[in-house]
């Protein structure tokens, strides 16, 4: 049986293969349309009077970090196996990099 | 094409060194490059000593003070520490995974290249008009009064070798993560292996603030910015911050591979595997880690508030628990082993009460409350020398003489070797423990002089003593190695005996190719196992073949020193029309040999199957 050989080639077993495609590229449209619609909602945010900054700018932040994760995670793969280098080392860098903010918002007698 | 065992020129010699891209090589271009700017701070911190010798000393003026302070710290750390640091992981890291070499040879050479124009171009301050003054911290308040071009010596200059000490960090990342042999999980790999890698992640995270740090402080200085002058709205505070969250991990970027370096000769010549390695490894990691939520414990004083310096004073703390962790596992590797004192080993032993002291000054400091009373006296001198010379120096003189007949093919003489070691011992604590109560008595740090009948006298006389003891140890080393290198004998592939990791498996000095066949690694101590179950040598993970190498090349050279002319230029901008101009041309010159890089498809080449036979029937290989 084609299907239960072990050769380690991910193209023998083809029906899992094309059903794990479909898959992958029905999130890939959902996370595609996701994003516009985000990217709409901040021009909204933006746009609309009724809003303060205090409001808008955050919420603009909120949304694109959810973007960047969508892109990450759906358009760049990270979610798959063998990427848990790049994942521990973005987020170490994160880490470092809002300490470093976070240091200059709070610890810089202004 | 192969070079194996041929005789050549002097001429050829140097031109195979300045294209090499054999991680060995660029080891020893480290060493000779690190070795030389460590006479050159040993020699500034001389004259440091001899002006404190007595009270009211005239040896050196008050301004020629600050700048052989500032040059002699500025080139222990970065000139002098990193790149011995990086002649160790080159020559041992990826024979010691395995590899044929590290993942980006041509990376590798770069960053050896940049390293060493920045650091010259540094040193050329001398010349040309006086060196940095302001410490090797740099604080901004104090550097942009600098009147001379001193302190943009230091900006562009350190801004050429941190690229090269970056470039270097993600090669080994990439070396570590990709190119393990057949077998060798990350939980059999080498403790120094294990202590290169996170010192490169620390490379990683830590250099890009110094680098942020740098360009500001150039636009200040070189291009009319003003990030740092609170008269014009910055703020000089963003500069420590910046230079300490670099400052501190760089701290750690240096003593780790001196703690890998030590776990390495206490496994060895105690004939044992290394006591609870999965701890040291976590250790290790966690160390790496908690050194990048400290770095305000070296600004206590500027007045952060009270919340701000208790969270870093915790933080600190913590971090000699799993420095505890690895103390006690060396002790306990020690414990019931077959010891042998050999140099290494002897480096190694008196490394624990050292840098213990250091690290029982560090907690001292971590109080914040404490650190009011400490700060800026020479109770820190002594405190920061006792971890970098008592750990990190004395790992780098241990690794020298432990790796010596690894990377030269010949044992350093061992009766010379204690007698550095014990000139060296005696000289590190005559010069630096009475330093902890010359700050407790309230002798402040950088200061040029002092005056009579404050109690200083003795402490200043001793310490001055020792200075030159540690000097006469240089000496001796360096006749050793020069008696070495014109007598000493051919050793094999394993001389100290009881070699453990892989780079004991291949000969002394490795073929250009290290491994005729990668090796199957079957545990911790790869070596050890196939010693222990009667086999010469290792197991092999694939038959004989061609081996795939990459072709020297000059470009790394022609990089570096376009940024140097480049820097040079830039330095005289504001002073001279043809600054800008020397800039420019640099700057030319470096992407065009950065285009050519590009361009040029570069296959490398094959050593032959038979080459490599041959190589083997004469004693090369493993």
């Amino acid at each position: 049986m084609a299907n239960h050989t072990n050769s380690g080639n991910p193209n023998v077993d083809l029906a899992y293969r094309r059903k794990k495609n479909a898959e992958e590229m029905k999130f890939q449209v959902i996370s595609f349309i996701l994003m516009i619609f985000l990217t709409i909602v901040a021009f909204f945010a933006v746009g609309y009077e009724g809003f303060s900054h205090w409001f808008s700018v955050p919420f603009i932040l909120l949304l694109a970090t959810v973007q960047v994760a969508f892109q990450l995670y759906y358009f760049m793969h990270m979610s798959h196996k063998g990427h848990e280098f790049p994942a521990l080392f973005l987020y170490s860098g994160v880490f470092v990099a809002f300490l470093t903010v976070l240091a200059f918002v709070t610890i810089v007698w202004v | 094409m192969s070079t194996l065992a041929r005789k050549k020129g002097v001429g050829a010699v140097i031109w195979d060194y300045l294209t090499t891209v054999d991680h060995k090589k660029i080891a020893i271009l480290y060493l000779i490059a690190g070795g030389i700017f460590f006479l050159l701070g040993g020699l500034e911190a001389l004259v440091i000593r001899i002006q404190l010798a007595v009270p009211n000393n005239d040896f050196i003026s008050a301004g020629f003070y600050n700048e052989v302070l500032t040059m002699h710290g500025t080139t222990m750390i970065f000139l002098a520490a990193m790149p011995l640091v990086f002649a160790m992981m080159n020559a041992v890291v990826p024979i010691q995974i395995g590899a044929r070499d590290v993942a980006f040879p041509f990376l590798n050479a770069l960053g050896f290249w940049l390293f060493f124009f920045g650091g010259v171009f540094l040193n050329l301050s001398w010349f040309l008009g006086g060196a940095p003054d302001a410490g090797w911290t740099s604080y901004a308040s104090l550097s942009l009064a600098s009147p001379t071009h001193g302190i943009d010596f230091y900006v562009l200059g350190l801004q050429i070798s941190g690229l090269g000490t970056l470039i270097g960090g993600i090669n080994f990342l990439v070396t570590i993560i990709n190119m393990r042999a057949p077998g060798m999980t990350y939980m059999r790999m080498p403790m120094f292996t294990w202590a290169t890698f996170v010192t490169s992640a620390l490379i990683l995270f830590a250099f890009p603030p110094l680098t942020v740090g740098l360009i500001f402080m150039m636009m200040d200085r070189l291009f009319g910015g003003n990030f740092f002058d609170p008269a014009l709205g910055g703020n000089t505070i963003i500069w420590e911050h910046l230079f300490w969250i670099f400052g501190h991990p760089e701290v750690y970027i240096l003593v780790l591979p001196a703690f890998g370096i030590f776990s390495e000769i206490f496994a060895t010549f105690s004939r044992k595997r290394l006591f609870g390695y999965s701890s040291m490894v976590f250790a290790t990691v966690l160390i790496g880690f908690l050194g990048f939520m400290v770095w305000a414990h070296h600004m206590f004083t500027v007045g952060l508030g009270p919340i701000a310096n208790a969270i870093f004073a915790v933080a600190t703390m913590a971090i000699a628990v799993p420095t505890g962790v690895k103390i006690f596992n060396w002790l306990f590797t020690m414990w019931g082993g077959n010891i042998r004192f050999t140099t290494p080993m002897m480096y190694a032993v008196a490394f624990i009460p050292s840098f213990v002291i250091g690290g029982v000054t560090g907690v001292m400091n971590a109080t914040a409350a404490a650190d009011y009373q400490y700060h800026d006296s020479y109770f820190v001198v002594a405190h920061f020398h006792y971890v970098i010379v008592g750990g990190v120096v004395f790992a780098l003189l241990a690794g020298a003489h432990y790796w010596w007949p690894k990377m030269f093919g010949k044992m350093l003489d061992e009766k010379l070797g204690k007698v550095t070691f014990w000139l060296f011992f005696i000289g590190f604590h005559l010069t630096f423990f009475i330093q902890h109560f010359l700050g407790l008595m309230g002798m402040p740090r950088r200061v040029f002089t002092f005056l009579p009948g404050q109690g200083f006298e003795t402490g200043n006389l001793i310490s001055t003593v020792g200075a030159f003891f540690m000097a006469a140890a240089t000496v001796v080393l360096l006749a050793n190695v020069v008696i070495t290198t014109v007598k000493g004998k051919r050793v094999g592939a394993d001389p100290w005996g009881d070699g453990r990791t892989l780079e004991w498996a291949v000969s002394s000095p490795a073929p250009e190719y290290n491994f005729a066949q990668i090796p199957l690694v079957r545990g911790l101590d790869a070596y050890w196992i196939e010693k222990m179950e009667g086999k010469k040598g290792l197991t092999p993970a694939e038959p004989l073949g061609d081996i795939h190498m990459p072709n020297p090349s000059f470009l790394p050279f022609v990089i570096s020193l376009g940024l140097f002319i480049a820097a040079l230029g830039f330095l005289y901008n504001q002073d001279y029309a043809w600054g800008k101009w020397v800039g420019i041309v640099g700057l030319l010159v470096t992407l065009g040999a950065m285009f050519l890089r590009s361009v040029i498809d570069d296959h490398g080449f094959h050593i032959h199957k038979e080459e490599i036979m041959e190589a083997e029937k004469k004693g090369a290989g493993a």
